[in-house]
């Protein structure tokens, strides 16, 4: 006998059609899974009552991987097998993951592939596996709990995974068997789930302190629709760093200078774990721990230390949440409410510092570990089909430029940072050379005015265009973001229709603080960068001179110009070509314009002598006529 | 004619009811479907139609249309749970024979 949950009136799937769909919260320490049932979003227990299981996968050299609870009892034991946090390695590539500190706490390979693997008994391991061994247990909780397999899922990621992170988290949920509804990022979950889409009209900030990220949104609500107008973070910040500091600190309390294995050092970060635990509801926490000889860990810690010693981690999410009040052009008094999301949140000093900056008491409703996945959740309700009346739709932002690289190194933005997707922006581009038939097109990410400053993305070209003069053809460039924030770039020559395009899926993704790094880069060197552009720009402009004058020359400069004359001319070129080696602007425009004058006659009998040809054989009223008509036009 | 309900079934109805922030009642009915004739549905209430009736139990209403309590009447709607699973369960005297997963039956 199968057993019915109850559906919205007029909603009722026929037997054996019910579409089941689940939210997932694919966390870097804890994962979760949610569904709609009878109407109310809830979170799936497993069958060890748990609602949310660490994201940690343990692999023995014999069976099957073990995920969860019964994972981390084993962290202590075998640490290297022991895989946690892999979803900071996600569209990771080898130097992103040796400059971390993952790379100290377990072994890698990478060579045999081109993304890194941990090695583990049963084999090498990428993070995308390891996530997905952490989604099949979420998705077999979820089929036991719903009676049958899902339609698809929700997986909601940061709101700073950049193309490669996406993508990676994608391919984790194929290699898990889990059709992916949408991308959702985490904090446009939780505003879902908040219901803020039936409020007032307004904006909010999400202030998502979770155990290995920290993002800030501000969302606006618009007559139930979600816009993310902007959003800012660091990747690398979380609640792990706030059981790091505390493990520290234990060991200089207890004289402890360094630790005998990993094993020992886990041990220690989940007392770390359980004294930030207690110390959110009491004063004081006392403490012992026996690692073994010399090594016995026993006191007392205070909330006041507590908090002094996260204090300066704390801080840290300040300047995001400064700047995405900048990018969004938003006072502190214009956000009408501040939600507090991630485990992290729980943490009395961080809810009482985010209310001092945004100037009111902040949001704590809802669970912050649960409130993502159950925004997914009511997402994924939606998509399945299950609500086809939902006017519920999400609009999210691109965190960095896209441009295209053109003539002298130059980026060309086509869609600016904060940007809401899906979308597609399309723009002109021309042909440099006479007689060109290809363009390379390089795609660029970032703020920067040059492209060496810029992080890149894919390069493709576009072939067989029409050979005509520089300048004739018109190539279209389109740029896409789908709604889960993938890019495809395509060109096409409009004249002959030839087209190439390239979906982005970077070989890794960007490192570590790196996004906030190109912004704060940005910012920098602003006037710098204008600078070099004006150069970059002088020197493309010096190039087609020489180019143009050069192509004139070998066409008819013997038939205009005395020897005398032409050498003249060549020298103004060798001239010009010299400061082009140089890096100054204003040499570059002196030697432009010098040629320029001294080229004016030569010029000159060009013209004069193709408008002879133009007039043979006319006759003088016709050409009269054409004159008056020209004129008039001009008018 | 009557439709009834256990207690432990209305607890899980109000508590769905609450949460979704509005509805009157519950909403059974059958109809022609499935792999073996009939299908139940079950479904918030958010009015009450012409040629409904209403029974009302533990403090919910149950409506029903006319039509679909001929082969409703007498059934008792339970809340079960097999495993991880749980959901409500028509209890119900009419039916002659089901298909395997119970979702659709015939009279």
């Amino acid at each position: 006998m199968a057993l019915l949950q109850i559906s919205e009136p007029g909603q009722s799937q026929a037997p054996h059609q019910r579409r089941l769909a689940v939210g997932i919260d694919l966390g870097t320490t804890n994962s979760l899974v949610a569904s709609v049932i009878s109407g109310s979003a809830t979170v799936l227990k497993n069958e060890q009552h748990e609602w949310s299981i660490p994201s940690v996968v343990y692999y023995s050299a014999s069976g099957e991987p073990v995920v969860g609870s019964s994972a981390q009892e084993n962290a202590a034991s075998d640490p290297f097998n022991t895989i946690r946090s892999a979803k900071r390695l996600m569209g990771k590539g080898s130097d992103d993951v040796s400059n971390s500190w993952l790379a100290e706490h377990y072994e890698f390979d990478f060579d045999s592939g081109s993304i890194p693997a941990f090695k583990t008994a049963a084999g090498n391991r990428t993070a995308i596996e390891v996530s997905a061994n952490i989604l099949s247990t979420l998705r077999s909780t979820a089929e036991k709990t719903l009676g049958g397999e899902l339609v698809g899922a929700v997986i909601t990621v940061p709101a700073y995974f950049d193309d490669a992170q996406r993508q990676a988290t994608k391919d984790a949920a194929a290699l898990a068997g889990i059709h992916v509804l949408r991308l959702l990022n985490e904090p446009t979950a939780a505003a879902v789930a908040y219901g803020l889409d039936n409020g007032n009209d307004g904006v909010v900030a999400i202030y998502d302190l979770g155990g290995g990220t920290f993002d800030i949104s501000l969302l606006k609500m618009q007559r139930g629709v979600f816009e993310v107008l902007a959003t800012a973070g660091n990747t690398a910040l979380g609640g792990d760093d706030f059981d790091n500091a505390v493990a520290d600190w234990l060991m200089e309390q207890s004289g402890v200078s360094a630790l005998p294995d990993q094993g020992a050092r886990r041990q220690l970060l989940r007392l770390a774990r359980s004294l930030k635990e207690t110390l959110s509801s009491q004063q004081t926490a006392p403490y012992e721990l026996n690692l073994g000889e010399s090594l016995m860990f026993r006191g007392e810690i205070h909330v006041d230390t507590f908090n002094s010693i996260i204090e300066a981690l704390f801080k840290k999410t300040l300047p995001s949440c400064r700047q995405v009040l900048r990018d969004a052009g938003i006072a502190k008094s214009d956000v009408q409410a501040v939600v507090m999301v991630g485990g992290s949140t729980r943490v009395p000093l961080v809810r009482e510092r985010v209310g001092e900056f945004f100037e009111q008491t902040v949001l704590t409703d809802i669970d912050p570990d649960q409130v993502v996945a159950v925004g997914a959740a009511i997402q994924a309700d939606v998509l399945a089909g299950n609500k086809p009346d939902s006017d519920l739709l999400l609009l999210d932002v691109i965190p960095l430029s896209l441009g295209l690289e053109t003539m002298g190194g130059l980026v060309e933005k086509i869609v600016p940072r904060n940007t809401t997707i899906p979308i597609a922006r399309a723009q002109e581009f021309t042909t440099y050379k006479d007689g060109q038939t290809a363009m390379a097109l390089h795609v660029v990410q970032g703020e920067r005015e040059l492209v060496a400053d810029c992080r890149s993305l894919a390069r493709f070209e576009l072939r067989d265009i029409p050979a005509r003069t520089a300048g004739a053809c018109r190539i279209q460039v389109l740029f896409q973001v789908d709604a889960d924030g993938l890019l495809t770039v395509s060109a096409l020559e409009k004249e002959s229709g030839v087209v190439a395009s390239i979906d982005v899926k970077p070989s890794y993704g960007l490192s570590d603080g790196e996004i906030e790094e190109m912004l704060r880069a940005s910012m920098e060197h602003a006037s710098e960068d204008v600078q070099k552009r004006a150069l970059a720009e002088q020197k493309v402009e010096g190039s087609r001179v020489v180019e143009a004058i050069a192509s004139a020359l070998d066409a008819d400069g013997d038939q205009h110009l005395s020897s005398e004359e032409r050498s003249e001319i060549d020298a103004l070129v060798a001239s010009l070509k010299q400061s082009l080696e140089g890096d100054v602007s204003d040499n570059i425009k002196l030697a432009v314009e010098k040629l320029e004058a001294g080229s004016s006659v030569f010029v000159e009998r060009r013209m004069n002598a193709s408008v002879k040809e133009l007039m043979a054989g006319q006759e003088l009223s016709e050409l009269e006529r054409k004159l008056v008509t020209d004129t008039n036009v001009e008018d | 004619m009557s439709i009834t309900m256990t207690e432990r079934a209305a607890e899980h109805v109000k508590s769905y009811i609450e949460k979704r922030g509005k509805g009157i009642g519950l909403r059974l009915a059958v109809r022609t479907t499935g792999c073996s004739g009939m299908a139940y549905v079950l479904e918030f209430a958010d009015e009450v139609a012409a040629n409904d009736e209403v029974f009302e139990q533990h403090d919910v209403k149950v409506v029903v249309d006319q039509k679909s309590l001929v082969y409703l009447d007498g059934t008792e709607l339970d809340f079960a749970k097999e495993g991880l699973n749980e959901g409500f369960q028509f209890n119900n005297p009419n039916v002659k024979d089901e298909c395997g997963c119970g979702e659709s039956f015939n009279i």
